[in-house]
């Protein structure tokens, strides 16, 4: 139903009347039952023929994780990566924008001087917490240097612990592998945690 | 001796019992376990989803059938709890009351006529009463004690209230149930389910058959109805609302609680056959009688049209249950006083006056 505006420029939605074909419910049951039971059968014909090996539309719209390959699209952000200049250092001149803009505050960078004197500074440590970020790539846009990009498709980073969720340099750079640590994680309610 | 005075017809009689009874709770429990596996996936073909299957037996999933075995040997080695402020003997004779009543109601089913064998007749029916409908509407109300005893032997405050709810809900419908059930009684003119199937084996006009549900569809309509909200199914579960609601077994945990889960399937085959034996003909098919079959194959064809009938009459009741939202409390009291109840007795009054006017 389409709201009609008066001259106040104000629109009363009116909630539907329920008329005796609603009140008698058996109507309505009936519609509803059709379109389940549509769904019912045109998606098992579907299930009958994928199983008999036919082509056709698929009976569910279930992606199975992680038989089934990309679960997301190929613009969507990922896992951070941090490029390197042509001689293979970092790209990073740690001007701290990044984490400046970072809404989640999970970029952590130390400066130091560098020996390059065409550049000021570089990154001493940069590391991101993944358990915190919302991957919404500000640090991205806001990096001057083009240091920080971020992956797509690459969605597996689990970890055991909070720890194994950040990753320094050298894992974002690509120049190590993210090792998980073998920790086990620790019981918050066991005696021993603080 | 006492046994020799019974005759020997007496003890062949018993083992046929038996033996019938046994098919029956085993065809029962069977289904109730593959009820859970169709509830799984029949919600999953209607919103266009795959449903459970990671089970698996070395490599082999089957359609996700494991899962039923996978979910019995959880329930069996599950930390069995027992709440510190409940009743202890009662908290464990409820679930068992509860799964006897629905198990024992299966054998009233009248799953198929007589077989004539060794000069006599056999009846398929498990155990051949007069009252057959009476007994299973006893059984169900008997059944109302083992949600009662549940919530009151939990020691909650939340389990008692559940356990009202439930009890409240499973008598206003029994009530309904009664009156809807004495409409197309009063046609057939028998308490025997087995009676009220072969009542219906003629033609009207030679080409409807004389079913239930053609000669008495508002009874049918009602009795779907209130079956479900007797059962405690489809948009009638508040007493149980999984997720939502807290009911009566908020307090169970392991098998007793599979066993509450049982029944709920168990009673819907109840519910199931009693719908088929009254409204859709029983073990008949229409047209197969001119077929000219021998008698032994004519009645075994009939066992499995009761059987398919009652499978459709499930998938039915499955189909309503992820169709329609659950209702309010209130509302489910008012339609069964104010709108089942009502229309039931009217029913049964048209009935009434069109098998005296007709006779």
């Amino acid at each position: 139903m389409k709201p009609v505006l008066d001259k106040h420029r104000v629109a009363a939605v009116r909630r539907p009347e329920m008329g005796f074909k609603e009140q008698i419910y058996l109507v309505e049951v009936w519609k509803g039952l059709a379109i389940t039971s549509r769904h019912f059968f045109v998606n098992l014909y579907r299930h009958v023929q994928k199983a008999l090996g036919r082509a056709g539309l698929a009976g569910a719209v279930t992606t199975q994780y992680p038989e089934d390959g990309q679960v997301t699209k190929h613009r969507s952000r990922t896992r951070h990566r941090l490029l390197k200049r042509e001689d293979g250092t970092p790209r990073c001149v740690a001007c701290m924008l990044c984490e400046t803009v970072c809404p989640a505050k999970c970029i952590y960078i130390k400066a130091e001087e560098s020996p390059d004197v065409m550049i000021e500074k570089r990154a001493k440590s940069f590391s991101i917490d993944l358990g915190l970020c919302v991957f919404c790539g500000y640090c991205v846009e806001a990096c001057p240097e083009d240091a920080i990009r971020m992956d797509s498709q690459y969605i597996q980073f689990p970890g055991s612990t909070r720890k194994d969720l950040i990753w320094d340099m050298p894992e974002l750079m690509g120049d190590k592998p993210k090792a998980p640590s073998m920790e086990t994680p620790k019981d918050p309610l066991s005696p021993g945690a603080e | 001796m006492i046994c020799c005075e019974l005759s020997p017809r007496f003890w062949t009689d018993s083992v046929w019992s038996g033996f019938k009874i046994l098919l029956a709770l085993g065809f029962g429990m069977n289904v109730a376990a593959l009820m859970s596996w169709v509830e799984r996936k029949q919600s999953a073909v209607i919103q266009d989803r795959i449903g459970a299957n990671r089970a698996d037996i070395l490599g082999f999933r089957f359609l996700g059938l494991f899962h039923i075995l996978s979910d019995a040997i959880k329930m069996l080695t599950k930390e069995d709890f027992e709440p510190p402020a409940g009743i202890r003997p009662w908290h464990a004779l409820a679930p068992i009351v509860s799964m006897a009543c629905a198990a024992l109601c299966l054998a009233a089913l009248p799953f198929g006529d007589v077989i004539e064998f060794a000069g006599r007749t056999w009846s398929l029916v498990p155990i051949q009463l007069d009252y057959s409908v009476l007994y299973v509407l006893a059984l169900l109300s008997i059944g109302v004690h083992g949600v009662v005893m549940a919530g009151w032997s939990s020691g909650s405050n939340y389990a008692l209230l559940g356990g009202l709810r439930g009890a409240a809900q499973m008598i206003s419908y029994e009530v309904a149930m009664l009156a809807i059930l004495a409409g197309p009684l009063f046609l057939y003119g028998t308490l025997d389910l087995a009676q009220a199937s072969r009542w219906q084996a003629h033609m009207i006009g030679g080409v409807l058959p004389a079913w239930g549900i053609f000669l008495q569809p508002l009874a049918f309509i009602l009795f779907m109805t209130a079956g479900a909200a007797e059962t405690k199914r489809a948009p009638f579960d508040l007493p149980e609302g999984e997720a939502e609601i807290v009911g009566y077994f908020v307090e169970y945990s392991g098998m007793k609680f599979g066993m509450f889960l049982t029944t709920d399937f168990l009673e819907s085959i109840v519910l199931a056959g009693m719908a088929t034996a009254l409204f859709l003909g029983g073990w008949h098919v229409p047209g197969l009688s001119h077929l000219g079959l021998p008698q032994a194959v004519f009645a075994l064809v009939g066992v499995a049209a009761f059987t398919t009938k009652l499978l459709a009459v499930l998938w039915l009741l499955m189909q309503i249950r992820w169709t329609l939202p659950r209702f309010r409390f209130d509302q489910l009291l008012d339609l069964g006083w104010k709108n089942v109840l009502p229309l039931a007795l009217a029913n049964l009054l048209v009935t009434a006056w069109a098998v005296t006017l007709l006779s």
